[in-house]
Parts: C-alpha cells; structure tokens; sequence
C-alpha cells in the first residue's frame, strides 16, 4: 500500500471529525471510502461499528451511502472512517475540493459523462 | 506492456462529485433526484442538536432539543472512477444551518422553482448569491396544473440577474432532470474560467 500523499498533508482548517487534523482528505458528504486490503481478523478488534464501515467498504460508499446504510448518523461516520484511515485501514477518495485536482477537467469530465447517459 | 486494468475500477483514483438540489419544500426536489438516480432515492440523516440556549450562556444545562434532519439524496455513475452524487437540501429554512456542510465542493447547484409558490425559493436564492461560491442555475418544474410563464418573467420575479442560467423542467422525466444537471455543469465552466 501506498501511503505517500505527504503533498496534500496540510492542514485544513475546516476538518468535520471531531478536532482530528491528520486526515489528509476531508469527509465530504460523497467523499467514497474504500477498503484498502480486505482483512477479516479485524472484526476482533475493531469495535461493531466501526467493523460494519469496514465491512461494507469493501466496495467503494461515499460518506452519505455509509451513514444511509448503517443508519449511523453523519457525525460518527466521519469520526470512525477518520479513525480507520488514521489506520491505513481505508482509502479516501479525492472529490472536487482535492489540492491536486483540477477543477475545469473534472467539469469536463462530469459534463462528458452526462451527455454520454442521456 | 503488462499494463492491467484495475480491478472493478476501484483503484485509487477514483474521484466523487457533487450537485446540489434546492428549493422550497415540496418543489420536486426528491422527484427530480430520483428521476436521474441509477439507485432508488436514499436518505441520510443527520443527527443535529440545536441549542436554544444562546452561546455564552453559562447555566449548567441550555435546552437543546435533537432533531433529525433527512437529507435525500441518489447517485450517478459517470465511469468507472467517477461518481456523481446529487443531494436535495433540507426544505425547511429552520435547518439552513446545516447548507454549508451540505452545499461544500459542490460543483454546482439547481435551484428548482414551483411558479405558484416563487417566493418559497427566495431564501435558496439568497443563500446561492450571497453566502456561498457555487454556481447555481434555476430550473422552474413545470407542474401540469401550474401556468406557465415566459422565463423571463420568471428571473424578473426572482430578480437574478442575466448570468444565470433558467431552464424549464419536468422534474419526473429523467431526460429533462439530466438536462438540467448538464445546464449546471456548463454554467459552472463558463463561470470558472
């Protein structure tokens, strides 16, 4: 696993998990969790809720998906895939706000994908 | 050479987005997700305590009271690595506090307008022109009852100015909501440059 996003480890101000500042990603409400290597030993030690984020992220859930599906609220789902990326458990996905993305190729992108559906 | 592609398109780059529905309550908001959503309609909710108290207040116990606030919302799938979420924003004004959090790097925003009830999208417009940065369009959601007005007459009313971008829809028809999200998604490049 690749952990070398040192680029984009600023700070940024406006975190939502409670206080947390290592994130290196902020948990918007579609920001997509993921699961980095699926490792089922960790039901022992991870508490139940956090198990079930972990387990449902196998496949890729936004932030919004997770608390809808778990019926957890916003805050703790931010806090626990705060948690589990401060872990290496899970990977987050970069949205629009990413220090790295380019604001006009993703327009462009989005634009392309929904002349592509209609 | 040995180049693969990634599994399932759940390699790292994978990449989320955002568009955000407004308007007043029981304009369409959650017709028009859901006409465009690949999944039914979901609903998130958001646990939120308001405090009556005022801030500085130093008694022991302020009256907070918990709500619960749902927030609909579906999804798009662009391609394999991008995922377009619309969200539709809470309709009561009580829990605007909650748009910023909601209305954060958002790509753009549709403000939909029920033209026997145009003030009910007063306060979504203020919020668009004064306290936030993403670029919104109106979409006035042609109910078979309501009458219909010259879209002009329509910004006239809603005083926007001419920058921004007013369509017709039919919030039930997933052809015309993806023809609105790609109006959206166009006035957000123009505007950013």
């Amino acid at each position: 696993m690749t952990n070398n996003s040192r680029k984009s480890a600023r700070v940024r101000p406006y975190l939502v998990t409670g206080g947390r500042t290592r994130s290196r990603r902020p948990l918007l409400l579609e920001t997509l969790i993921s699961v980095v290597e699926f490792d089922p030993a960790l039901e022992k030690t991870l508490i139940p809720e956090s198990w079930r984020i972990y387990e449902l992220c196998r496949s890729r859930q936004s932030v919004a998906e997770i608390s809808t599906r778990l019926k957890l609220p916003l805050g703790v789902v931010r806090v626990l895939v705060c948690d589990l990326s401060d872990q290496g458990r899970v990977r987050v996905h970069a949205t629009s706000i990413d220090s790295e993305q380019d604001q006009r190729d993703l327009l462009e992108r989005v634009l392309r994908g929904l002349q592509t559906i209609s | 050479m040995g180049y693969r592609p990634s599994p399932e398109g759940d390699g790292a780059s994978a990449i989320s987005a955002k568009i955000v529905i407004a308007g007043g309550f029981g304009v369409g908001k959650t017709t028009f997700v859901g006409s465009v959503s690949e999944v039914p309609t979901l609903s998130t909710e958001a646990l939120m305590t308001e405090v009556s108290a005022p801030v500085d207040d130093l008694e022991e116990t302020p009256d907070k009271t918990t709500t619960t606030v749902a927030m609909d919302f579906g999804r798009i799938t662009l391609d394999s690595e991008l995922v377009l979420y619309l969200f539709g924003t809470p309709g009561q004004p009580r829990f605007w506090f909650m748009w910023d959090d909601l209305v954060r790097g958002a790509l753009g925003a549709v403000i939909l307008v029920d033209t026997r009830r145009l003030s009910d999208c007063f306060p979504a417009v203020n919020y668009f022109e004064n306290d936030c940065d993403v670029p919104f369009i109106i979409a006035v959601n042609q109910f078979d009852d309501a009458p219909v007005y010259p879209l002009e007459e329509v910004r006239e009313a809603l005083a926007v100015g001419p920058n921004v971008p007013i369509v017709n829809c039919d919030a039930r028809e997933g052809v015309d909501a993806r023809g609105v999200l790609t109006e959206a998604i166009k006035h957000a490049l123009a505007v950013t440059g």
